[in-house]
C-alpha cells in the first residue's frame, strides 16, 4: 500500500480535527505478562517483542523454573499506546524487552506489521506475541483479502487473533492492541490473552498501562489533530517508560490513516547513553601470529572461454 | 495492594432483563475488571444476536464473547433457513446448549431477551451451569446479589415501557453503588414490536443513594466543606 499521505494531508489542510483514539499497550514487567490481565501465568517471564535469536533459544529451552516461574524468556514489559483518530489510528510502544530483572533488548520492536493497513502492538511473552502476529496471521490476514483484491479488514485480524488466543485458554501470553484503517473506517481494539476483546477510543495495556492510562484520562479529548495525537501518545508512553520498571528506552509511534501509514521507529529517544568514553576501546595485549598455513579445500579451476556463445 | 493484572478479564457486572407490557428492557453496567484494575470503564455488555434478540453478558469476558459470537452465527444461518426472524426461545436454547455442554470450561452467566411475534417479549436467564429459566425478570452478575430484595418489592406485572426502563436504570444504579465490580455507565436496550432502542445513562447523571456524595472536581472541595453535605434524595 503506497500512500503518500493524501488523507492525512487533506485533513490537516482543511483544519479538520481528527479524533485520536489512544491505545496503550504495555506488557507486564516482572511477573511478565501483558499488563492487562489474565496471562494467568504469573511467571516472571514474558518475552518482549522483537526478541532476537539470542533469546529464542532461551524461550524454547527454558525448563520450568524452580521459583515457580515457567519458561524464562525475555519479559516484555512495555507500554504500548494506540490512539484512534477519527480518520486514523496512532499506535505507540516503548522498546524494552526484559528477562526477569534484566533488560534483554533495549531497542526491540513491539509494533508489528499485520497488513499494509493494520498494525498490532503486542505485550506479554515476546515469543507469543511474535508468533501470534507473525507469519501465520500475516498470511491469513493479508492473503484472506487477496482473492477479492481488497484491503484486509481490521475485524478479520481481530477475529483470527481472538479465536487463536481463546483456543489456548490464556496460555498464549499475548495481550495485543490492534489498530488499523480499512474501508469501514479506523478501528482500535484490545485483545487479552484469554481471548476477550474491547473496542475503545483509547486504550493502554501492559505493565505500564496504568501510568499511560492516567495520562490519557487526563489529557485525551475528542477532536485531536495528528500532531496533538502523536504528542499525547508519546507522553503516555514516556509516563510508562519513566514510572514503570518494566518499560523503558525509546518511543515507537505508528500512524495509520486511510491510504497511508507512517512507522516512526524511535520517534523519541529520551534515554540516550550519557557516558561514552572518547578513547573508545583498546585491547592492551595483541594476539601474536606464530605461523600461517593455508590449505585449499578444493582445487581452484580456471575456466577459459572457447568457442562461441550459446544461442538463445 | 496487589493489582493483579494477571487476572482473567472478567466482567463483575450487573445485568438485568425485565419484561413489560409489549416487550422487554435489558440493562447493564459498563465495567470490565482485571483483578482490581478497571480494564474498560465503558464496555457494552448488551450484545446483539439478531435484529430482535439481544443477550446480556456477565462473568468471563472471553467466554461470554465467544459464546455470543457462535450463537449469532448459528442464529444467522437459522434465520436464513427458516425464512423469518428467529424466536427468543430458539436463541435462548442455543445459548443454553453451548453453556450446558461446555459447563466445565465456561464461566459466564447470560440473560437472553427479545421480542418475537409468537410470544411477544420474553426473558430467559441462563446462569452458570447452563440451566435455562424463562422469567418475567432476570438478574445476573455480581451486582445482582444486592437486587433480589429490591425486585421482590419493586417488580409489578404489566408495567409500561417508561416504568420498566426506570426500574432497570434504578436497579443497575443501586447495584453500582454497592458492588465494587460494577460501575461506569448504565446502558439499556428496549426491544418491542416496533424495533430496538438503545439508551445510555452516564454514571454521574444517576440518582444518588444513601451516603453517596455529589461528584466533585477535587478532594480539597470536599475537605474544605463547612459541614456534612445534606443528603441528596
Amino acid at each position: 500500500m503506497s500512500g503518500v499521505g493524501d488523507g492525512g494531508d487533506e485533513a490537516e489542510a482543511l483544519g479538520v480535527e481528527v479524533v485520536f483514539f489512544l491505545a496503550v499497550v504495555g506488557a507486564e514487567a516482572v511477573g511478565g505478562e501483558v499488563g492487562a490481565d489474565a496471562v494467568g501465568f504469573g511467571d516472571p517471564a514474558a518475552a518482549g517483542e522483537g526478541v532476537g535469536e539470542l533469546l529464542l533459544p532461551l524461550a524454547l529451552g527454558a525448563p520450568a523454573g524452580v521459583g515457580g516461574s515457567a519458561a524464562k524468556t525475555a519479559v516484555m514489559a512495555n507500554t504500548a499506546t494506540a490512539r484512534d483518530r477519527s480518520d486514523g489510528v496512532i499506535l505507540g510502544a516503548d522498546t524494552r524487552a526484559t528477562e526477569g530483572p534484566i533488560a534483554a533488548d533495549k531497542n526491540c520492536e513491539k509494533i508489528h506489521y499485520m497488513a499494509p493497513n493494520i498494525y498490532c502492538c503486542g505485550a506479554g511473552t515476546a515469543a507469543d506475541t511474535e508468533a501470534v502476529t507473525g507469519m501465520s496471521f500475516l498470511t491469513s490476514v493479508c492473503v484472506a483479502s487477496l482473492p477479492d483484491w481488497r484491503d484486509s479488514r481490521v475485524i478479520t485480524a481481530l477475529t483470527l487473533l481472538k479465536k487463536h488466543l481463546f483456543s489456548y485458554q490464556g496460555h498464549v501470553s499475548a495481550a495485543l492492541v490492534l489498530g488499523g484503517v480499512d474501508i469501514t473506517g479506523p478501528h482500535l481494539h484490545t485483545i487479552y490473552p484469554h481471548g476477550s476483546t474491547d473496542t475503545l477510543p483509547f486504550a493502554t495495556m501492559g505493565s505500564g498501562s496504568l501510568a499511560a492510562m492516567s495520562v490519557f484520562e487526563a489529557k485525551y479529548k475528542e477532536g485531536l489533530t495528528r500532531d496533538e495525537g502523536i504528542k499525547l501518545v508519546a507522553e503516555a508512553i514516556c509516563s510508562g517508560i519513566f514510572n514503570d520498571l518494566g518499560s523503558g528506552s525509546n518511543v515507537d509511534i505508528c500512524v495509520i490513516t486511510k491510504g497511508n501509514k507512517e512507522y516512526l521507529r524511535n520517534y523519541m529517544e529520551p534515554n540516550p547513553r550519557t557516558y561514552v568514553s572518547s578513547k573508545g576501546y583498546s585491547f592492551t595485549k595483541k594476539t601474536e601470529v606464530l605461523r600461517t598455513k593455508i590449505t585449499p579445500l578444493m582445487e581452484r579451476v580456471e575456466i577459459t572461454e572457447v568457442g562461441e556463445a550459446m544461442e538463445e | 495492594m496487589d493489582l493483579n493484572l494477571d487476572a482473567p478479564h472478567s466482567m463483575g457486572t450487573t445485568i438485568i432483563g425485565v419484561t413489560y407490557n409489549g416487550g422487554v428492557v435489558l440493562g447493564a453496567d459498563s465495567r470490565t475488571s482485571t483483578g482490581m484494575y478497571v480494564a474498560n470503564r465503558a464496555s457494552d455488555k448488551i450484545t446483539q444476536l439478531t435484529d430482535n434478540v439481544y443477550v446480556c453478558r456477565s462473568g468471563s469476558a472471553a467466554d461470554s464473547q465467544v459464546v455470543s459470537d457462535y450463537v449469532r452465527y448459528f442464529l444467522h444461518q437459522h434465520t436464513i433457513q427458516l425464512g423469518q426472524p428467529a424466536t427468543v426461545k430458539v436463541s435462548a436454547n442455543l445459548i443454553r446448549m453451548l453453556a450446558y455442554n461446555n459447563k466445565n470450561m465456561l464461566q459466564t452467566g447470560l440473560i437472553v431477551g427479545g421480542w418475537d411475534k409468537y410470544e411477544g417479549g420474553k426473558i430467559y436467564g441462563i446462569p452458570l451451569g447452563g440451566t435455562v429459566v424463562e422469567q418475567p425478570f432476570a438478574i445476573e452478575g455480581s451486582g445482582s446479589s444486592y437486587l433480589y430484595g429490591f425486585f421482590d418489592l419493586a417488580w409489578k406485572e404489566n408495567m409500561t415501557k417508561e416504568e420498566a426502563e426506570q426500574l432497570v436504570v434504578k436497579a443497575v444504579s443501586l447495584a453500582i453503588a454497592r458492588d465494587g465490580a460494577s460501575g461506569g455507565v448504565v446502558r439499556t436496550v428496549i426491544i418491542n414490536s416496533e424495533g430496538v432502542t438503545r439508551n445510555f445513562y452516564p454514571g454521574d447523571k444517576l440518582q444518588l443513594w444513601h451516603e453517596e456524595l455529589e461528584p466533585q472536581n477535587s478532594l480539597l472541595d470536599i475537605l474544605n466543606a463547612a459541614g456534612p453535605e445534606p443528603m441528596a434524595m
